[in-house]
């Protein structure tokens, strides 16, 4: 059984970054395992630009973000076997992997997973009517069009307003295909603003908000795609139906952890993230196994999945250099209107001079409150203009603050 | 009147007021950039554009491509037609140049990635 120092799973930007980290700290028997033909995960469809203010104070394409972080691992000499699958993982951190060669288990004193997220599907949504041809998800569609170089099709609908399907309706208008529209339940949108802005404002798309597909007709191919308003609860309102001809429908309906292998080897999930829960090292409950990225929580940026990737790679060579003290801290909770907070513990509040706490509104505000607090005094208040559920919001605590927490930390919203 | 920045993923909502074609009392920017870009959004506005060509010899089918800087917004299809009618072999270098002068504007395409000859 061959063995390894640490093994990562998956070559995507937050893979990437926690191999680098490791690598520059002295670990040097890493293993990066790639299911892919190439490192650098999603970002070699996400063709747009937009990657990197934070990393690199540049607007990068998808692509050159990834390629940024290939070359560093290359010129680090860091290994990297693609088109190779991990099949199962286990406690004792031992890896099944499925490659050219045939099976092999390796066995890893630390294992960083970054398997990235998964797209929710039109089973998943339980979507009503007909079941034709033309009906992708706006991820696997971005995939054809950017990678494979197919035309998926020539009037377009889309269902969901996050930011793939957004980026899709500018992708597919670009490619000589109309876009009629995209209706979003929410009465708001859960893309960024810049990109309901510039992908489609720019292109008069419309954008239904409180509105949901109703039917889907056609065979073999789609033809038809029916809309209706929806009520505070989420109901279709009869009456309410708009129909649209087209041969395409795309669905941009939410990303979740692709957290497969996580489950297999008994590890549970926050129910609220779909992630395993970590403490501030990116750790899991199981010493020596960090997570990281898009399988920890679905991020907005690129940027801050890099920065976990980090953090995940340092909590992974201070456990093999025997540096972690034994864990006594304190967990987080999401408060009033706060629909998840991670980490999910602090293990070691005074090991490094700050925290960064990332979380999310259940719902947008204006002029709101984001509050801090130790059980139930208030220790932080920062003053937020907007808010939104698409936008993932951070708090840094200090060590001083730390260190006075012995039962929980609860962030919340509180309205003006 | 207020529009929405588009320059970073914060997306600041801007109020401006516009005078002879010009943008003037521009507020709510959290940078610089956010005044620029609401001066040239009323003035003359400008996009990045970011495409495929088909790549041959490489491991996949399309080579992302991207303008060397934003270009006027009136001419996002016609510079989408020329990206249209272009193709290229690998290898291709990152920044190296797929298209010059795209559709008069005086702006290269470039190649948005390295791709390796597949032997």
């Amino acid at each position: 059984m061959r063995k390894v120092t640490c093994v990562i799973i998956g070559g995507g930007s937050a893979g990437l970054a926690a191999a680098i980290e490791l690598k520059k700290n002295g670990i040097d028997d890493l293993l990066v395992l790639e299911k892919g033909p190439e490192v650098g995960g999603i970002l070699n469809q996400c063709i747009h630009n937009g990657f990197g203010l934070h990393e690199f104070k540049e607007e990068l394409s998808g692509p050159a973000y990834a390629e940024r972080f290939a070359l560093q691992a290359e010129e680090l000499g860091i290994p990297i076997e693609c088109n190779t699958t991990v099949t199962a993982f286990y406690p004792d951190k031992s890896i099944e992997v499925s490659n050219k060669n045939g099976y092999e288990v390796i066995q890893a004193d630390a294992v960083v997973l970054a398997m990235g997220c998964q797209e929710r599907t039109s089973g998943q949504i339980q979507i009503p009517g007909m079941r034709p041809q033309g009906v992708y998800t706006a991820g696997t569609a971005q995939r054809y069009v950017n990678i494979d170089g197919y035309q998926i099709g020539k009037r377009c609908f889309i269902l969901g307003s996050g930011d793939i399907g957004l980026i899709m309706a500018r992708r597919m208008t670009l490619e000589g295909a109309k876009v009629l529209g995209v209706a979003e339940l929410m009465p708001y949108s859960n893309g960024l603003q810049r990109n309901i802005v510039q992908c489609l404002k720019d292109y008069d798309i419309p954008l239904y908000l409180s509105h949901t597909v109703t039917n889907i007709e056609g065979y073999p191919r789609l033809q038809k795609v029916t809309i209706s308003e929806v009520d505070e609860n989420r109901q279709p309102i009869k009456g309410s139906e708009k129909v649209f001809e087209v041969d395409t429908l795309l669905l941009s309906v939410g990303l979740v952890p692709d957290n497969t292998l996580t489950v297999e080897a008994g590890i549970s999930l926050d129910a609220r993230t779909r992630g395993i829960e970590v403490n501030e090292y990116c750790e899991s409950i199981m010493p020596g196994v960090f997570a990281a990225g898009n399988v920890l929580h679905v991020h907005d940026l690129v940027d801050y999945v890099t920065a976990e990737g980090r953090k995940a790679g340092r909590g992974a060579v201070r456990y093999l250099k025997g540096e972690l003290p034994e864990r006594n801290g304190f967990v987080t909770k999401a408060g009033n209107g706060i629909s998840y907070v991670l980490p999910q513990r602090v293990d070691y509040p005074s090991e490094d001079e700050s925290v960064e706490f990332s979380f999310r509104v259940r719902s947008p505000y204006k002029n709101a409150s984001i509050v801090v607090k130790n059980g139930n005094e208030e220790v932080k208040r920062i003053k937020k203009l907007a808010l939104l559920p698409a936008e993932m919001e951070k708090v840094i605590l200090p060590k001083e603050v730390l260190t006075t927490i012995h039962d929980e930390l609860v962030i919340e919203v509180e309205e003006a | 009147m207020e529009l929405t920045c588009i320059v970073c993923p914060r997306g600041c909502t801007i109020n401006y007021d516009v005078e002879n074609g010009e943008a003037i009392n521009i507020t709510g920017n959290a940078c610089p950039r956010g005044k620029a870009y609401t001066e040239a959004e009323i003035k003359a506005p400008t996009r990045m554009v970011t495409s495929t060509v088909p790549i041959r010899g490489a491991h996949c089918h399309q080579l992302p491509v991207i303008t060397s800087a934003p270009i006027p917004k009136g001419s996002i299809f016609e510079v989408m037609e020329e990206i249209h009618n272009t193709s290229i072999e690998a290898p291709v270098k990152m920044g190296q140049v797929i298209i010059e002068n795209v559709a008069g504007t005086g702006i290269q395409i470039l190649a948005a990635r390295s791709l390796n000859k597949e032997s």
